[in-house]
């Protein structure tokens, strides 16, 4: 054991014991397929190896022994007919067509090895790209396989603006030098219970909607947890939704004027002196230019501009500066417009100017066994391979400790050959034509302009299918050794097998093997489990021991930023260049950048492009999250599919009125860049100028080749590769649109 | 015999649908078919901001109360694994005692 003060839960039995005929594992629900959180889980397999059932674990404080649907469906997602159950390869000129060939694993790794070492011998490792999509457990792999073949162009493939939790990470780097998420008491084995812990007065849920999804490692139903001990809460939400009905003000803001609704309630904040003057004081820097800058957004031009009436927005600034603790939980609605990194910062600030930064109830700073958004292995990669990363020129932003190619950079190089031609794309866990690609036709044909492309996932998808020279089947969590490092506050959490599944591998090992032939000391190790045990040598244990003791609790302190904890060098303050909170931020001055935040227009929209209303009259806004999915997953499982069967949109009663159509009903949505077909849900919960729909969308039963219908389906077609000023963001919630019925046969 | 019954806070259903799917699941029900079902009741605009929008699980004929697992001590896996926390299982009388709140619901098995 390690000399640190961990915390560990007690448990009734070992990790693996027997019950009525079954063997009974307790871990951790890291992932396929994708979730972002990591559940204690009990699986259940029979005597033939089979998972048969999956339950919560009662004794994870961090769910408590709940589970939501999709880990509770999870053997027939592990035992699905449609998985991938072996390698796969296809001649370059059949992609897109379904002439897959099986091959064993030796020679799906002599392949892709072998081809991957050619391009870099030949064009350099710089020509591949490594992209990965969410949720599944890559970062660390993914990373290291990327850096240590030589290759600096790891990303999040085809998402424009990175416009997935990167931005509120980034942001908050720079401007307080790390992040924090909402204190739930998560740290702590006792939860609730402990006596350090305090129950935030208020949460601010900021562009997300907890209860079905979550980044942060926030289990959504702590909200539950905490409006039931008497928490108050205000929700900020184009949408009303049941949890909204609870809260004190339910803010039904138009979608992508998130920073402009926090510069009018920092306006009123600072304004009627309600801001914590000792922590602005000692704490904060450039907080004068931060008032002046306020004042360029009264509440009264704040509510023309969001829709949210000026009185609410006074009330609830009101709120949040009266209640202490007051935490806040926020979604990727905030990464998803073009100028997220200004509208994170500004309503971070919202919490950095009340002192609620590092308090029992506030927002807290995680502790980390790996650093999950550093990858894992950055000393693998020479200087000279790191400059040529894609972006960096474009957006100095990138330089300054953010390890990944930009996407909106990359498609370009790939479509143009500059600075350099990309030879070979490597896509883990990315189904980038289904989900996270802007403009996903476009980011298609990039695709099709490379030399050799290797898919690894659980199902052949749309993207696969498409492109994919090589195939590699990845396993579900249940058929692989791992650990739980992801976002948010990291325990000490593993990941066991129980069951097997054809050849599929982990991704942890296909990265391993592969990693051994392209560079081998970079991949010592012999073993999954030595590799794991390896990654969590600081804690003292190994991967065995740690699947005894799991989940554990690593040492937590508040207010870290007084005891000289946050910073290498040891002094008090916070990890930037002042030592403060810049809330004007000499990082972004030096790239360049607004130092403050500001709020700019989305564009399209009503705002921005006023004459295009007529021809396309609706807000629209994408990515609403379902219980049933996780992204682009999971439309090939029966039970699940059967809550949320097809694409919809949400449109007001009185538009849909206006439109003619009738609930179901299949109807076109168009922009001015592409459409996609939808069912129509007429419901009141949308406001009449707002139409929402869903994300992720292909089906599964359709033709392969015809990529599982998934240019018909995908909302993405009318998102475009566009990103913000800084590199980061993209309006993926925010667009216009018009509809129109789908006519027989199309 | 002491008669069983479970008590459902629908001031806190939230709709996520765990209840069915860990029955369906418990009891190898084929899809479509299940022991508890989720009504959503709403949503409609009552006037100026109030909202009727909530969640009633109801059991089906196909609830057992989870006999099998309550005689090896466990919770029905529904109450179990609801995210809510908004089921209660136990004798009636016992649950009969608790329905001093609004919304609560006290389904007998």
């Amino acid at each position: 054991m390690g000399d640190k003060d961990y915390k560990f839960v007690e448990h009734e039995k070992p990790w693996r014991y027997q019950e009525d005929g079954y063997t009974v594992t307790r871990g951790s629900a890291w992932t396929g397929p994708g979730c972002h959180l990591g559940c204690g889980v009990l699986l259940y397999t029979d005597e033939d190896g089979k998972l048969v059932k999956v339950e919560g674990d009662p004794e994870n404080p961090y769910n408590g022994g709940r589970l939501c649907v999709r880990c509770l469906d999870l053997p027939e997602v592990t035992n699905h007919p449609d998985r991938l159950l072996y390698p796969m390869k296809r001649a370059r000129e059949d992609r897109g067509k379904d002439k897959w060939e099986r091959i064993s694993w030796d020679e799906a790794v002599d392949l892709v090895a072998g081809k991957l070492i050619e391009i870099r011998d030949k064009y350099g490792a710089e020509s591949v790209v490594f992209g990965q999509g969410t949720g599944r457990d890559i970062a660390s792999w993914i990373t290291r396989l990327a850096w240590s073949y030589g290759s600096p162009n790891y990303t999040c493939f085809a998402l424009s603006g990175l416009a997935c939790y990167l931005p509120r990470v980034a942001g908050m780097a720079a401007t307080c030098g790390g992040y924090t998420i909402a204190d739930c008491s998560q740290q702590f084995p006792d939860r609730y219970d402990n006596p350090n812990w305090r129950r935030p007065e208020l949460m601010v849920v900021w562009g997300n909607y907890p209860l079905r999804a979550n980044s942060d490692g926030f289990y959504g139903h702590w909200m539950i947890d905490l409006l039931r001990q008497g928490m108050k809460f205000i929700m900020i939400d184009p949408r009303v939704t049941w949890l909204g009905l609870k809260a004190e003000e339910h803010l039904q803001l138009r979608p992508g004027t998130d920073a402009a609704l926090a510069l009018g309630m920092m306006n009123v904040i600072i304004n009627e002196d309600l801001y914590d003057h000792e922590f602005v004081e000692k704490w904060t820097y450039g907080f004068e230019e931060l008032c002046e800058r306020v004042q360029e957004y009264p509440p009264s031009k704040v509510a023309e501009i969001t829709w949210v009436p000026e009185e609410q927005i006074i009330r609830a600034a009101r709120l949040i500066a009266t209640s202490k603790p007051a935490a806040m939980q926020w979604g990727l609605a905030v990464d998803m417009v073009c100028e997220a990194l200004p509208a994170g910062q500004a309503i971070v600030g919202l919490f950095q100017i009340t002192g609620n930064i590092d308090i029992p109830g506030g927002n807290i700073f995680p502790v980390e066994l790996i650093a999950y958004s550093g990858g894992w292995g950055g000393e693998l990669i020479s200087e000279e391979q790191k400059a040529k990363r894609i972006g960096l020129d474009t957006y100095p932003l990138l330089k300054l400790g953010f390890q990944v190619a930009q996407a909106d950079e990359l498609i370009k190089t790939m479509e143009t050959d500059e600075p350099y031609k990309i030879h070979g794309v490597w896509l883990q866990t990315n189904n980038a034509i289904a989900c996270m690609g802007a403009d996903p036709q476009r980011v298609l044909k990039a695709l099709l302009r490379t030399d050799f492309n290797v898919v690894v996932d659980l199902f052949m998808t749309p993207t696969a299918m498409a492109c994919a020279d090589v195939v590699l089947p990845a396993c579900t969590y249940p058929e692989k050794d791992g650990l739980r490092l992801g976002d948010g506050l990291q325990r000490g959490e593993v990941i066991n097998k129980v069951t097997t599944v054809g050849e599929a591998k982990s991704d942890a090992e296909i990265n391993l093997t592969i990693g051994k032939r392209l560079n081998p000391e970079a991949w010592p190790w012999d073993t999954i489990e030595d590799m794991l045990s390896y990654m969590i040598e600081s804690t003292g244990m190994t991967f065995p021991e740690m699947r005894e003791k799991a989940p554990v609790y690593l040492p937590f302190e508040y207010k870290r930023y007084e005891k000289g904890l946050l910073r290498a060098d040891g002094q008090p303050g916070f990890n930037t260049a002042t030592g403060r909170i810049e809330l004007w931020s000499t990082f972004y001055d030096a790239c360049g950048l607004d130092p403050m935040p500001y709020f700019e227009e989305p564009s399209p929209g009503p705002g921005a492009t006023p004459e295009l209303m007529e021809e396309y009259p609706f807000v629209l806004t994408t990515g609403a999250r379902r219980w049933s999915s996780f992204h682009s997953e999971h439309r090939q499982v029966k039970r699940l599919r059967r809550m949320d069967p097809w694409p919809y949109i949400e449109v007001h009663p009185e538009t849909a009125e206006k439109l003619g159509v009738t609930d179901g009903e299949w109807v076109w949505v168009e922009n001015p860049l592409g459409r996609a077909k939808r069912t129509i849900k007429i419901t009141p919960i949308v406001d009449p100028r707002v139409v929402s729909c869903d994300h992720g969308w292909w089906l599964p039963e359709r033709d392969p080749e015809n990529l599982y219908d998934v240019f018909d389906v995908n909302i993405n077609n009318l998102v475009p590769m566009k990103c913000g000023k800084s590199g980061f963001g993209a309006n993926y919630k925010t667009s216009i649109c018009k509809i129109y019925k789908v006519k027989e046969g199309e | 015999m002491t008669r069983y019954g479970l008590l459902i806070d629908t001031e806190w259903c939230s709709g996520c649908h765990t209840c069915e799917i860990a029955c369906q699941m418990e009891h190898k029900l084929p899809v479509g078919q299940t022991g508890i079902l989720v009504n959503e009741i709403g949503p409609w605009e009552i006037c100026d901001g109030k909202w009727q929008l909530s969640y009633l699980p109801a059991l089906t004929s196909q609830c057992n109360g989870c006999a099998e697992r309550v005689g090896k001590g466990k919770l029905p896996t529904c109450v179990q694994h609801c995210q809510a926390r908004c089921l209660e299982h136990g004798p009636v009388e016992e649950l009969a005692k608790k329905m001093d709140g609004p919304n609560k619901v006290l389904f007998t098995i």
